[in-house]
């Protein structure tokens, strides 16, 4: 089992009034509440919280792209993967990933991916999103009707660029290059593992299937929630005759330790209902624009949004009040409790799911860098150890990076004599605290 | 014809709905945003002394694949062929929206190929001081106030299925028509009209709904302005975008006073 530990990089000073006065977090997020001098804070605090993860021995940090968006502080998340490359040694780096059909040319990716898996001496993992609508089609201006071409184009151009042994003409339908020929090319031959986040579109599943790619659903919404979507994909996986493999699948989910469960209860409310509150304050007007999901994913869909009605139209009347952490915890979007109480869960989502990739999210909304380091050490120290060997001995996982030896691997001036056990965290790091003010 | 008659003609390979009703001088109509999933009181109105032909644009109902279809030149050649295949060369042409621009399109790129032109508020200029409305970024219940000025009636005729149709199939149609719209026009409805629009050289009736939540009416003179042949402006007040359906017998009467002279 591996232990990805994911950072979205929220915005973590959104009023408390935002949801009232402000339409949406994303695309037309009001410009006038970002305050550069805090967020030189921010950064620094989510860089600390990385490295920090990676310090601890999860087995990688994972960042994201995000643009014009409240809750998402990384439009270039490989300048954050950069960094990470210098501060960490034996951590995987995965970026999740370039939304492809955004750069232009898309060998861009190419040469930044190489980048970093050299730097990182092979440590990276190539994560390829097609990206949200509020992403591609509103912030970007793609047209939501070539998104998936150019997507697909792009993915071919990048995976053929890095396997090339001799510079070679792309001719695409929306990209025509001469001379592809990038340098440099990846430590990983011919490439680093290549996971896909997804989310409801079917087609997904199979492509991850066919080209052997890890399909991990990043739901901010839990094991509940995931249940369809991953049985889904084990489904094709099935249809396509593949091996029900755990580590073929990647889960992201939301996770408060504290030593008991009342404790986490207190410590993990305000910065859930910040995420859910005011992060995925999301006008509705940006979800679909006409193009974006395939008439199959559309259809199938419609079809489950009739069930869905019907269970909202159920919830909503039991319950006209605002969300509380109650029925954020009870819905299973965060997972709280006590270490032993939390790996109990985990291990249950990652049976139930057959997922071998679990991302957690141990800081979001605004939760302080005190408390988001007493999650991740807590994590560490009582979870992770009773989660390790989970899958492990069943099953191999073919798309874990591959790097260079240690031994034969550059690292920072810093880290080149961390040969060492891994440095304890401070006390005055991992004191619990409450949410960011 | 006095009855409706619905009949395929082949466009570069493939199979497209005609619908032609009516006897006199012909008429081509090109529909807008949400294809002609139905035959409507406009048209009806129309071919009362018109002999009016619609063949489907790509991505309406009945028409062809739009999704092989990049660039303008794309779209000029598909709807050259479909004005072709629908025996249309020359007849005079009334286009609503995006089919509107096309018709612009087609006549900018080969003047002869229409006769006289009814540009119903067509897409294809961009005035960054009063920009056309990003009509795809609406919510579900927004989405007929953006269309129409009567949104209830536009509602209940046009986004709602007809009785008896499959509900999920009438919304995955009309999703079709709006992403083969933003193939064309995403994502400001502009793919470089004004540089050729000198080029159309015919007689052309500009109609616009005064409360037009879309493109803005002051875009009528714009196009006036940029047209070489007669171009002429016709306001319809209390009209939203959708001009067939918020004013079907106003519009029918301009265009054939027009098209008569």
């Amino acid at each position: 089992m591996k232990l990805l530990w994911f950072h979205l990089m929220p915005y973590t000073d959104l009023p408390d009034d935002f949801r009232e006065k402000h339409s949406s977090v994303w695309v037309d997020v009001d410009p006038t509440l970002f305050d550069p001098a805090k967020a030189n804070g921010m950064y620094n605090d989510f860089l600390d919280e990385l490295e920090f993860a990676a310090e601890v021995g999860f087995d990688a940090v994972c960042v994201n792209e995000h643009h014009s968006n409240g809750y998402g502080l990384m439009p270039s998340p490989n300048l954050i993967a950069a960094t990470l490359a210098r501060r960490t040694r034996d951590a995987a780096i995965c970026v999740m990933g370039n939304s492809l059909a955004l750069y232009n040319p898309p060998t861009r990716v190419a040469e930044e991916f190489a980048m970093l898996d050299v730097i990182s001496g092979g440590r990276l993992i190539a994560g390829f999103p097609v990206g949200t609508p509020m992403d591609t089609c509103y912030a970007y201006g793609i047209n939501p009707s070539q998104l998936r071409e150019r997507y697909h184009e792009a993915h071919d151009l990048v995976v053929r660029a890095w396997a090339a042994e001799q510079a070679f003409t792309f001719h695409g339908r929306y990209n025509q290059l001469r001379y592809v020929n990038p340098w440099p090319k990846p430590v990983q031959r011919p490439h680093p593992p290549i996971w896909i986040p997804g989310g409801a579109s079917i087609e997904t599943w199979d492509w991850c299937g066919e080209r052997d790619y890890v399909y991990s659903y990043l739901s901010y919404f839990g094991y509940k929630q995931g249940i369809a979507t991953m049985r889904g994909f084990w489904d094709a996986m099935k249809r396509l005759g593949k091996e029900p493999n755990p580590f073929h699948a990647a889960f992201l989910q939301f996770v408060g330790v504290a030593e008991t469960r009342e404790e986490a209860l207190e410590l993990y409310a305000e910065p859930a209902l910040y995420f859910y509150e005011r992060c995925l304050h999301v006008d509705s007007r940006w979800s679909a624009p006409p193009g974006y999901a395939s008439e199959a994913s559309l259809r199938a869909r419609m079809k489950s949004q009739v069930a869905l009605a019907a269970e909202r139209a159920s919830e909503g009347a039991a319950k006209k009040s605002r969300t509380t952490f109650e029925d954020i915890v009870r819905r299973g979007y965060v997972i709280i409790g006590s270490p032993d109480e939390v790996a109990e869960q985990l291990r249950e989502v990652a049976v139930d799911l057959n997922v071998g990739q679990l991302m957690l999210l141990m800081q979001y909304g605004n939760m302080t860098k005190d408390l988001a380091f007493h999650n991740t050490e807590l994590f560490a120290k009582k979870v992770a150890p009773q989660l390790r060997g989970l899958f492990e001995n069943e099953w191999e996982n073919r798309w874990w990076p591959r790097p260079l030896p240690l031994a034969a691997r550059a690292t920072a001036r810093e880290l080149r004599s961390a040969q060492a056990p891994r440095r304890e965290p401070k006390a005055s790091e991992t004191s619990p605290g409450g949410a960011r003010a | 014809m006095t009855t409706l008659r619905e009949h395929s003609v082949r466009v570069n390979g493939e199979s497209v709905r005609v619908w032609e009703k009516g006897a006199g001088r012909t008429v081509g109509v090109l529909a807008g945003l949400l294809g002609a999933p139905r035959w409507t009181p406009f048209l009806e109105s129309l071919a009362q002394r018109h002999h009016v032909v619609v063949p489907s644009l790509p991505g309406h109902a009945g028409g062809g694949d739009f999704r092989k279809l990049d660039d303008i030149a794309d779209w000029v050649s598909a709807t050259l062929d479909l004005l072709d295949a629908a025996d249309l060369e020359g007849a005079d042409l009334v286009g609503f929206g995006p089919g509107a621009m096309l018709a612009a399109e087609c006549a900018a790129f080969s003047h002869p190929v229409a006769g006289k032109l009814v540009l119903c508020a067509p897409f294809g200029l961009f005035d960054a001081s009063e920009p056309v409305t990003d009509f795809w970024a609406r919510r579900p219940n927004q989405r007929a106030a953006t269309f129409s000025a009567q949104p209830a009636e536009f509602a209940r005729d046009v986004l709602a299925p007809p009785a008896g149709a499959d509900e999920l199939e009438h919304q995955i149609a009309q999703t079709r028509a709006l992403e083969a719209a933003a193939r064309l026009l995403w994502p400001n409805c502009d793919r470089g009209l004004a540089k050729r629009l000198h080029r159309v050289r015919n007689d052309t009736l500009l109609v616009w709904g005064e409360r037009d939540a879309i493109v803005p009416a002051s875009y009528a003179k714009k196009f006036a302005a940029g047209i070489t042949g007669n171009a002429r402006v016709h306001v319809i007040p209390g009209a939203g975008h959708v001009l067939d359906h918020d004013a079907p017998t106003e519009l029918a009467a301009a265009i054939e006073e027009f098209v008569g002279e």
